[in-house]
């Protein structure tokens, strides 16, 4: 796959094409020498810059539109993948598919965020932005899952749930609020994974579960950078500032406690390797699946209440 | 002439520095002079339009429990800057000055016509009633002090949604408060909730809709993003009265809207049809 490079990674690219050029196009007998020149730069620089990310380069990161999405980790990860259709009262939201699939012989629930690709695809997917449909719809599939013993995945990637006339009246705020009540109590275990972008409401209600887990450029916020900098600085300009300040990238969220595991991505992020970055979310998710499997029904949903019980920081005195 | 205008003038400028400060108010929707008293006395409603006045929290809880029978709760609790944020402190301090609360949610133990109730009022004055991680804490301790003690939960919901300046933790307040919700339904306990003006984004999307019961106050503003977002986003033009009382009981959010002069008779016969009893 031909990845397109992010700002920060032109350096890369650049020396990428220089390379790509000498080895095609040079007809100098020295030029061996040159090339590994070159490839240790590109080595020497692609650590510098990831090693280094900030946290507005995560950012760009978890919004690139070659990174994997929902269905392509469903595609990799799964065995098999029934998807089903339809909130059974307005619609059926494809900005949320999910359905029941299989993951080494375990049946599950699956579902999440889906962006495009494309315009055309963007378009269908509503840009991953979901509708109450999509909520509603993620919530019966849950209860589908709570009925035939199934544990749940929940794939999160959201800008956040869609602020459109339609999902006003149909009331998306409560779609959401219904979903972290009822998921607080189902009755089989939930794995949330933010894959890309966490997008406030729209990511936390699919995202009350048993084990949060984080790929490693992915971001989780209450409100976007560029939301945040147009309150704060009157100006979007200042989204990185915002990103930095909201604390929003997997190594903050972990040490706030809010995730339970980062789940590594290959070097460079997620897009530069599709089969490596899903590989790293299968074993992460089945490890978790494992430890969740062996708990008795009411331990699993008193430690599910608590895990989020506990969040907030506040003095007494 | 000239002379006796100015004169006139500067008399009028004399008197109204003379007048008590906050005696007469203008209504915000109708432009009606209001005297004070007169403002007192019908629970804060324009005569004229019957616009509601936002209210703080202790003239809510006055108009709404049996006399004498609030006892406020985790009184003590404060936010503190986890991630420091810049300048969020010296917000704080400054809204805690000029409200002489701690933040922007009072909750205590009450009886509303004999039934015992735990509250909450959303104070819209302290940083645009936005949740943190104090407001989601005591909403999580007012709903499981309910539940343990058999009493009902009341919200009187207001706010501008999550709070930023406590990032993440802003968030999870929405599951936290959801959560002890979903206990407290368990219980088969009531759980009303008030959306007054306005409710809105991660309030609107956690506890605030989740009343088995769901009231509003005319023309209150309820909706989950921003009408200036909504209109940004999909370049339409919002349908008239978009995201008001009226609008969301329309779409079917809302089950009455209660004009403030019968809220407490509307909650008390609520308390009655829902609150446990003794097998007869």
């Amino acid at each position: 796959m031909n990845v397109e490079p992010l700002e920060f990674e032109k350096p890369v690219a650049e020396l990428e094409r220089k390379l790509k050029d000498l080895r095609e196009n040079s007809k100098e007998i020295e030029v061996d020498k040159e090339i590994r020149r070159i490839e240790e730069k590109i080595m020497a620089t692609k650590s510098d810059i990831y090693r280094n990310l900030t946290t507005w380069q995560r950012v760009q990161i978890a919004r690139h539109k070659q990174r994997p999405f929902t269905l392509d980790y469903f595609n990799q990860c799964f065995d098999d993948f029934l998807e089903l259709h339809g909130d059974r009262h307005v619609g059926d939201d494809a900005a949320m598919p999910g359905g029941f699939a299989t993951v080494e012989g375990r049946r599950c629930v699956a579902l999440g965020h889906q962006k495009g690709r494309d315009t055309k695809e963007n378009l269908h997917r509503n840009f991953g932005a979901a509708h109450p449909e999509g909520y509603r719809k993620a919530l019966r599939l849950m209860r589908l899952g709570e009925k035939f013993g199934a544990p749940i995945i929940a794939l999160i990637d959201t800008p956040g749930a869609y602020p459109g006339i339609g999902a006003e009246e149909r009331n998306i705020a409560e779609a959401i609020a219904f979903n972290l009540r009822e998921m607080m109590l189902i009755r089989v275990p939930i794995i949330a994974v933010v894959i890309g972008e966490g997008g406030s409401g729209g990511a936390l209600g699919i995202g009350v579960a048993d084990r949060v887990l984080m790929m490693e450029n992915a971001y989780y916020s209450v409100i976007s950078p560029e939301g945040c900098a147009a309150i704060l600085w009157k100006d979007g300009k200042h989204a990185p500032e915002a990103a930095e300040a909201l604390k929003i990238s997997a190594p903050d969220l972990k040490q706030l406690g809010i995730i339970d595991e980062i789940i590594a991505e290959p070097v460079g992020g997620a897009h530069h390797d599709h089969v490596a970055a899903a590989a790293s979310l299968k074993t992460a998710v089945l490890k978790h699946l494992r430890e969740l499997e062996v708990k008795d029904t009411d331990t699993l949903l008193e430690e599910r209440y608590q895990r989020f019980r506990k969040f907030g920081e506040f003095r007494e005195r | 002439m000239p002379i006796f205008k100015k004169r006139s003038i500067s008399a009028f400028g004399k008197k109204k520095q003379d007048m008590p400060e906050g005696l007469w108010q203008k209504c915000p929707s109708c432009g009606a002079m209001i005297h004070e008293l007169d403002l007192q006395q019908r629970y804060r409603v324009c005569p004229k339009c019957e616009h509601h006045f936002t209210l703080n929290s202790d003239e809510r809880i006055q108009m709404i429990v049996d006399q004498g029978s609030f006892e406020e709760m985790d009184a003590n609790l404060e936010t503190v800057n986890t991630l420091k944020f810049k300048s969020y402190e010296d917000k704080i301090k400054n809204y805690q000055k000029r409200t002489g609360l701690k933040d922007a949610i009072v909750t205590g133990r009450s009886k509303i016509g004999g039934e015992p109730a735990v509250i909450g009022v959303m104070d819209f004055r302290f940083l645009g009633a936005s949740m943190g991680s104090v407001v989601g804490e005591k909403v999580t301790r007012a709903v499981e002090a309910a539940t343990a003690e058999n009493s009902a939960v009341i919200l009187f919901c207001a706010s501008g949604g999550a709070r930023m300046h406590e990032g993440i933790l802003s968030l999870m307040q929405m599951a936290k408060t959801s959560g002890a919700l979903a206990r407290h339904a368990e219980a088969k306990l009531p759980y009303i909730s008030v959306l007054t003006h306005p409710t809105t984004g991660g309030v609107t999307a956690s506890f605030a809709t989740l009343g088995d019961i769901i009231i509003a106050e005319p023309k209150c503003m309820i909706g989950f993003a921003g009408p200036r977002v909504v209109k940004e986003t999909t370049h339409q033009n919002l349908p008239p009265g978009f995201q008001t009382a009226e609008f969301m009981m329309k779409h079917g959010l809302v089950d009455r809207i209660v004009p403030r002069s019968e809220m407490r008779e509307c909650l008390t016969s609520l308390l009655g049809y829902m609150m446990p009893r003794a097998a007869a």
